[in-house]
């Protein structure tokens, strides 16, 4: 009993960092219909500017979000001006040509950081690294339980912004129907940038927050963009709320896939649970409470 | 019309004729790795290109393959040639098995639902030990010593594939192929089974990655799931050699395999020891750059957009319409 419930704190501490990456890929796949497979590399970016604060300048990461979020919201933004924009205007025969594209980033960043980095394992290493309390018998990895908390506000602030702000609501307009919005007067152009350097923005943000816990290397961003996409499909392509309830979903079936059917194949949990969602549930938990 | 055919008999002739003139193993191999790449960009083209189903897992196929040759050896013991018949028969029933799911999916979906089970399906050859030995991987004797007799069962092999492909696309069904790719729901009302038609499409696709895969595991001698199944070095290389070459044409693939392989194994030698070494760990950042490139400005590949290539180089002012849609 005890080992199971260790088991589901452990699943849902992660599982709030995974809300936060499935949140920014959701609301990328509500406003622009893409899938951006170069989510896990956003965050791996973020990551390597926490590591460089940290060494040369010895900046908390938890300071550093104040750093990395806003420069992935202005490379996001760029991403979606420079290059994924112009491509709604070319006649060409695939129409998945944007998340071609966005692979091609994907490439480029994470080339970009092994050239400077290497392809070496780096982590943070803070006095609070290994540090756990304990509740009740259960422990609580400490890293762990503040990025949750700030995963936690983060989301908070995000929904803040979504629902009690105009440009909130002209995001979510934008994501409803893209053409409704244009004659309501949105300027849909300019909500497109802000959705993907906000989604850049909240990768980046939890990046940052896993350092601590997690090891880095150049290549660490192509399993979390995996994650990010079965997150947003369990929770129905375009949900936010469906985003977090899949992030913790994912967070638990992982930490019980480790414990009780084995390491290795903790990862095929995650691939196997989302087949299952796409066959028999397309439209994601998104379907069971319409929201 | 004749042009046409000079312009095809030539490349093949020189081809034919390469490893005779060059004696260098080192630029055997090169071209060998390419022809293995005219065959898999050529079948991805074929099910993504002309059927507008983008497949993100085609290592499915090319792991198959590659593995069905390996396991004869091991679990059966027997030639890996034997691997050579039973591998695309294999990557086929596989194909359909996906079909069968994958086919319900569409746009997205259908991408991401191929690219999971090409993960799951190299997650299964690492764990299932007993049979695939797992992270070990499968090492086997090569019959021949020389290179020449791989060169030409590849180059074979690419040119049945392409030759098969443009086929089936002049045929019945490659009308049936692109009618799903423009319009799915115009197609159906026409009578046009879509998930039949994908089925063939995804199926004659996988026969040809899948002897690709077995070709592999009999030249390279050595097969690991990391390798054949992989992600990046598979699937993501298949799309990119298909759409710098073009989709949606029969020699874009195949121009785009040259290029790839050339343009990766020039970087990785350094350009031949001319550059230093650093700049060897570019090759995939180039490939990056690439294929941004492409996309934004040719975005129907290298051969899709010739024309507009070349009208942007000789400066002409002609607005003539850039040629797009299937050959």
């Amino acid at each position: 009993m005890e080992v199971l419930i260790q088991t589901l704190v452990a699943g849902i501490l992660i599982g709030g960092i995974y809300a936060l990456i499935g949140l920014g890929m959701t609301l990328i796949m509500g406003v622009m219909r893409i899938i951006n497979l170069a989510h896990g590399q956003l965050m791996m970016v973020a990551m390597y500017i926490t590591y460089t604060l940290f060494d040369f300048f010895h900046v908390d990461p938890y300071f550093s979000l104040l750093v990395t979020m806003p420069a992935l919201f202005f490379l996001g933004a760029m991403i979606q001006k420079y290059l994924l924009n112009p491509l709604l205007k070319v006649e060409s025969i695939l129409p998945q040509n944007q998340v071609l594209m966005t692979v091609g980033v994907a490439m480029v960043l994470t080339e970009v950081m092994r050239f400077i980095f290497h392809s070496n394992y780096k982590s943070v290493k803070t006095s609070y690294s290994s540090a756990a309390f304990y509740l009740g018998g259960i422990s609580f990895n400490l890293p762990m339980f503040i990025a949750f908390c700030i995963a936690v506000s983060l989301t908070v602030g995000l929904f803040f912004f979504l629902l009690q702000t105009d440009t909130g609501r002209s995001v979510r307009a934008t994501a409803q129907n893209k053409d409704a919005a244009l004659l309501m007067g949105i300027n849909a152009e300019w909500i497109t940038y802000l959705t993907f350097g906000i989604g850049a923005a909240l990768a980046a943000g939890a990046g940052t927050l896993l350092l601590p816990i997690f090891y880095l290397f150049p290549d660490v961003g192509g399993p979390f963009t995996l994650k990010a996409f079965v997150i947003t499909v369990l929770g129905g392509m375009g949900s936010t709320v469906g985003a977090i309830v899949g992030g913790v979903v994912l967070g638990v079936a992982e930490s019980l896939g480790a414990t009780y059917i084995s390491m290795a194949l903790k990862d095929a949990v995650a691939m196997v649970i989302f087949l299952l969602v796409l066959i028999f549930m397309p439209g994601g938990l998104k379907t069971l409470t319409k929201v | 019309m004749k042009s046409i055919r000079w312009s095809i008999l030539i490349p093949i002739l020189l081809l034919a004729v390469f490893p005779l003139a060059i004696p260098s193993d080192y630029y055997r191999h090169i071209i060998i790795m390419a022809l293995m790449w005219v065959v898999i960009g050529s079948s991805w083209n074929l099910i993504a290109g002309y059927t507008g189903q983008v497949s993100f897992g085609h290592a499915i196929f090319f792991g198959t393959g590659a593995y069905t040759a390996g396991l004869c050896v091991t679990q059966l013991e027997i030639s890996a040639w034997w691997g050579m018949l039973l591998a695309g028969p294999m990557a086929m029933i596989v194909a359909f098995l996906i079909g069968c799911i994958c086919f319900r999916l569409r746009g997205p979906y259908f991408n991401l639902a191929t690219l999971a089970i090409g993960e799951i399906f190299r997650l299964v050859a690492i764990v299932w030990k007993d049979v695939t030995e797992g992270m070990q991987g499968i090492l086997i004797m090569q019959t021949f010593r020389s290179k020449v007799p791989y060169y030409f069962l590849a180059l074979a092999l690419a040119g049945l594939c392409v030759f098969a492909i443009y086929r089936i696309v002049r045929s019945k069904w490659g009308f049936y192929f692109v009618a799903i790719r423009e319009d799915q729901d115009a197609a159906e009302s026409m009578g046009v089974s879509s998930f039949r038609y994908k089925s063939i499409s995804l199926m004659v696709s996988a026969f040809f990655t899948g002897l690709a895969g077995a070709f592999y595991m009999n030249y390279m001698g050595f097969i690991d799931p990391e390798v054949v199944f992989s992600l990046y070095f598979i699937s993501i290389m298949a799309i990119l050699v298909g759409i710098i070459g073009g989709v949606g044409t029969i020699w874009g693939p195949a121009i785009g395999a040259f290029i790839m392989v050339l343009l990766q194994e020039t970087f990785r030698s350094s350009f031949f020891g001319v550059f230093p070494k650093w700049i060897s760990e570019a090759h995939v950042l180039v490939f990056g750059l690439l294929v941004i490139f492409v996309i934004r400005f040719m975005a129907n590949g290298i051969v899709g957009d010739w024309a507009k290539a070349k009208r942007f180089f000789s400066r002409s002012a002609t607005l003539a319409p850039a040629k797009t849609g299937a050959e």
